[in-house]
């Protein structure tokens, strides 16, 4: 009887964990339409090729630079790391993820978030990190990300946070409770709409320029972890002026960059040799670049990558032109996908705010 | 004792305090009561019951109770 | 420490797991060493007050049982030469040695807990006197967690000990464990030294069955307060501080939410604390007794919170009443005033007393003490009209009829939950307004209107409330009827009784309301 109690206890322990499992799945956001970003992070692991070039940094990457035309223009395999609002320890600590998987040659991190030396939002939190798979990294990005009143065993069973949801269910969270589908081209998220950058509000004054000690410190684990594993790193600043990114930021960075013997561009005084028209090419008033603007980004970095790093040209290897080319062809099908919504309805219907279920 | 059991029916009519043995523990005296029980026997019986002898074995039973008058009355 | 915070759990963890791999002879011990902790945890200062009552209940009761030593040892020696009167003059004194300590001990005691609770109620009281301000200072006082529980725990066993009813405990570490047992500190249940000493010290061998009942009775608690009570909160609080906007059939809305929301909070928390110590085989005394059941509000009272309705009764209310002065005091009100009045004369000024204390003890704030009044007035008025329904219930013949018994349980728990209001709103005369509002304003289109949907609770969140209404009333009407629910599940197949549990483990993870309440709209769209 005994015995027979005993086992009995145990079957139930071992489903009570496997619904556990199944519950977790269920609930957790997929991040399939909408607010696709939270997949970001996560997708990175199911590209199995390497990469020469990769970047890592908030909107200002995943939204602005077109891995795609990195390939088609110059054969530069690249990825983005981007998360929305990723801080700067999650960009380290992505960073540090990444190289347990690839080496690449050249690593590229926005400076923008530079301005914040304090976790920001625990919802944007989760998208720079759920994604992660299990690591150190992942441990020690979860410490310096936490807001006050979060506690790590809701990073270690998301079910703990996300357990409320259950009123909130979409098709999505059945559909695609054991597979996702991609949503960004190797990091980068796609749109192709068009809103004009109208007048950005003057810029409020600060009462203290200088960048926080814990962002900068970051940046400077960036840069000794590049320069052990024999990386170039790059900071740059991307060519949108929203939010502002104020002059004594910018010296700040410049003499980062130069005592470390890296180098930092910022992109904003340089809109126009880029070739942007800021009346067409950003999808929400100059915040970000749509689709045109990034492409024309990115012809204009790959060609200075080009130039000024010693990149393979992988068109011509078949391997990896096999891979892209299915790339390619899932990028111009979006693209099409996208126009086709603009045409008919005037604006995007399945990607975006609009297709928040 | 028949003077405690007069005390005792006069405040329930109903019950039967030669039988029965479980007042406390059958919720038929309440607090209430036992004060007002109380107040009665130092009227009649000129017996103080302290506070700490207000306990279910002394007070389930008109017998119980009558020992405890008893007993108090010797001290 | 929260009971509903992670750290809790992984330290109750820690505790069961420690309870049965060291020898057994370390059990208390090391329940001890963990309560301390638990206190140290939530402010080391806590540990100075609680070593004060435990050193001071200490010291005090051996005192006090030398001297009822001293006095056995010497009657019995001069027994033969002691005449009566001489006896219990002897008697006297050394009692009178005994009552001094006493009275030191709850002075010491009782006035820590005046002090450390009621001195701003005080100020401001006494601020209040003065137009345009007072001139006092309110102070930055720190307020033990728990103190009003241990403090009355350990004053009983020291009265227990004075009245000879107990031993005093000669281990100080074991009368220290007995005031801090950590489950019970934050909320109770108020122990009798004489109950929970047994098996507070026993050694305890890991049994199964009784591990299993703990553990299910936690999770019972964890359902009542997660899943039920705190989901409920947010709509209460809206209600009852936004009284401008919810009055009239809202107050009533809130009243019902209050009491649905107390039980569950209160009970839980309850079970949780039982459930824990049942899980190392300590057996706490019950607190409840299904007390939206009763069908008066005595009974109510003999039903909810019983361990401080008990001890109000047995360190309080009797004693007042059966002091000298105040049987000096019947004998003059029966000659004098009648044999009906006089009756109830000593009753009624230690109810009185009762009911004041209670209300000063449930906190420092008019609303308390009215809401204990309000208790005492209900309890004599229903007294008063006894006779009235006996008639009654004689000519009607409806006693222990079920729709009658029905009607009597639903007039006991609204009368219980309008009292209670006094818990709720901002001060006294609100409180009447409010509840009086519900006469005067009451408009059904409160319930049609969607306010209701308004008040921090969706649909779904009405749905799992009225899941939970249903399994707690389900359970609560097996209890009554047939007995022990856990018990007969247990006698099921092993796979279904586990099989329950688990179930209920999963219900409380996903319908719980804990942790960083996921939030869609959290989610600002392209907010970089």
């Amino acid at each position: 009887m005994k015995r027979k109690r005993f086992i009995a206890g145990l079957l139930v322990v071992a489903l009570t964990i496997g619904c556990l499992w199944l519950l977790q799945r269920l609930l957790v956001p997929k991040y399939q339409t909408g607010i696709v970003e939270g997949s970001m992070i996560e997708e990175y692991y199911k590209d199995e090729s390497d990469h020469e070039v990769l970047f890592i940094g908030d909107c200002e990457v995943y939204e602005n630079f077109s891995t795609i035309t990195l390939w088609e223009n110059y054969g530069i395999t690249s990825y983005i790391r981007g998360s929305a609002q990723q801080l700067v320890w999650n960009s380290y600590y992505l960073l540090e993820d990444a190289l347990r998987y690839e080496t690449p040659k050249v690593v590229v991190f926005n400076v923008l978030a530079l301005k914040y030396d304090e976790p920001q939002s625990e919802a944007y939190n989760r998208m720079s990190i759920d994604g992660m798979r299990w690591s150190q990294s992942k441990v020690d990005n979860i410490r310096a990300s936490m807001m006050e009143d979060e506690n790590f065993i809701d990073y270690v069973f998301p079910l703990l946070r996300y357990h409320s949801r259950w009123s909130e269910l979409t098709e999505d969270d059945f559909r695609h409770i054991f597979s996702k589908d991609l949503v960004t081209h190797n990091g980068y998220y796609m749109r192709v709409d068009v809103k004009p950058q109208g007048e950005f509000p003057d810029p409020t004054p600060l009462a203290d320029y200088t960048l926080g000690e814990k962002a900068m410190s970051y940046m400077q684990k960036m840069v000794d972890l590049c320069k052990e594993k024999g990386i170039e790193l790059v900071l740059i600043k991307a060519p949108t002026e929203f939010p502002h990114w104020y002059d004594e930021w910018d010296i700040q960075v410049a003499e980062f960059a130069k005592k470390n013997d890296v180098e930092y561009i910022n992109y904003i005084p340089l809109q126009d040799e880029i070739g942007l028209d800021m009346s067409k090419d950003t999808y929400d008033a100059g915040l970000h670049l749509n689709t045109s603007g990034a492409e024309k980004m990115a012809d204009y970095f790959g060609a200075w990558l080009t130039e000024n790093y010693d990149l393979t040209d992988y068109r011509s290897n078949e391997k990896y032109a096999a891979i892209w080319q299915e790339k390619v062809d899932f990028y111009n099908a979006m693209k099409e996908q996208q126009y086709y919504e603009l045409e008919t309805y005037g604006e995007l219907k399945s990607f975006g705010a609009n297709a928040i279920q | 004792m028949d003077e405690l059991l007069e005390i005792l029916t006069d405040l329930h009519p109903d019950v039967d305090f030669e039988t029965c043995d479980t007042l406390i523990d059958d919720k038929i005296l309440d607090s209430f009561d036992i004060v007002s029980i109380i107040a009665e026997i130092n009227d009649v019986f000129d017996v103080v019951i302290p506070a700490e002898e207000i306990i279910p074995e002394n007070f389930n039973s008109a017998e119980a109770l009558y020992d405890l008058i008893e007993r108090l009355g010797d001290e | 420490m929260l009971f509903t915070s992670y750290e809790f759990i992984a330290f109750l963890v820690l505790v069961l797991v420690g309870y049965y791999i060291v020898p057994k002879k370390f059990q208390w011990p090391l329940l001890l060493v963990f309560s301390y902790v638990f206190y140290f945890l939530a402010d080391p200062m806590y540990l100075l007050f609680i070593l004060v009552t435990t050193i001071s209940a200490y010291l005090v009761s051996i005192k006090m049982e030398n001297i009822n030593a001293e006095m056995s040892a010497y009657i019995a020696e001069h027994k033969a030469e002691l005449s009566k009167d001489e006896k219990k003059a002897y008697k006297a004194k050394m009692k009178a040695g005994k009552w001094r300590w006493l009275l030191l001990c709850l002075f010491l005691n009782i006035g820590i807990l005046s002090v450390t609770k009621y001195t701003n109620f005080v100020i401001t009281n006494i601020n209040n006197l003065f137009a345009g301000g007072g001139p006092l200072q309110l102070v930055d006082m720190i307020v033990p967690m728990g103190i009003s529980f241990y403090t009355f725990q350990t004053m009983g066993y020291v009265i227990d000990v004075y009245r000879g009813k107990q031993e005093a405990q000669k281990n100080p570490f074991k009368l220290a464990l007995f005031v801090s047992f950590f489950p019970q500190l934050v909320q109770g249940p108020i122990s009798r030294y004489g109950d929970l000493a047994p098996t507070l010290f026993a050694e305890h061998k890991f049994d199964g069955k009784t591990v299993s009942f703990g553990l299910g009775r936690i999770l019972w608690g964890y359902f009542k307060k997660l899943v039920i009570a705190d989901r409920m909160l947010p709509a209460v609080t809206e209600l009852v501080q936004n009284p401008d906007e919810y009055s009239g059939a809202f107050v009533f809305v809130a009243m019902l939410f209050y009491a649905f929301e107390l039980y569950c909070d209160f009970t839980g928390g309850i079970d949780i604390t039982i459930g824990i110590a049942e899980t190392m085989g300590i057996r706490l005394a019950e607190n409840f007794n299904l007390p939206y059941f009763s069908k008066n509000i005595k009974e109510y009272w003999n039903r909810w919170h019983i361990t401080m309705g008990t001890w109000f009764t047995d360190y309080i209310f009797y004693p007042i009443s059966v002091c000298g002065p105040m049987l000096k005091l019947s004998k003059w009100s029966r000659a004098h005033l009648g044999e009906v009045i006089g009756k109830r004369v000593p009753v009624y000024l230690s109810s009185f007393a009762v009911w004041l204390t209670t209300g000063i003890w449930h906190g420092a704030a008019w609303n308390f003490i009215v809401w204990g009044l309000m208790n005492f007035v209900v309890i004599m008025i229903s007294q008063e009209l006894e006779p009235l329904y006996a008639r009654f219930h004689e000519r009607f013949k409806v006693r222990g009829k079920m729709p009658y018994e029905v009607f009597q349980i639903i007039r006991t728990v609204l009368l219980m939950s309008a009292i209670r209001m006094f818990d709720c709103y901002r001060d006294v005369p609100l409180t009447f307004k409010m509840v009086g509002s519900m006469f005067t304003q009451w408009d059904f289109s409160a319930f049609t209107s969607g306010a209701l949907m308004d008040i921090g609770l969706s649909g779904a969140d009405y749905l799992v409330l009225l899941a939970g209404l249903i399994i707690v009333l389900g359970t609560s009407i097996y209890k009554a009827r047939a007995g022990s629910l856990r018990e007969a599940l247990y006698q099921k197949p092993p796979f279904v009784y586990y099989g329950m549990m688990a179930a209920l483990f999963l219900v409380i993870i996903v319908f719980g309301a804990y942790g960083v309440g996921y939030d869609s709209s959290q989610f600002i769209y392209n907010q970089f």
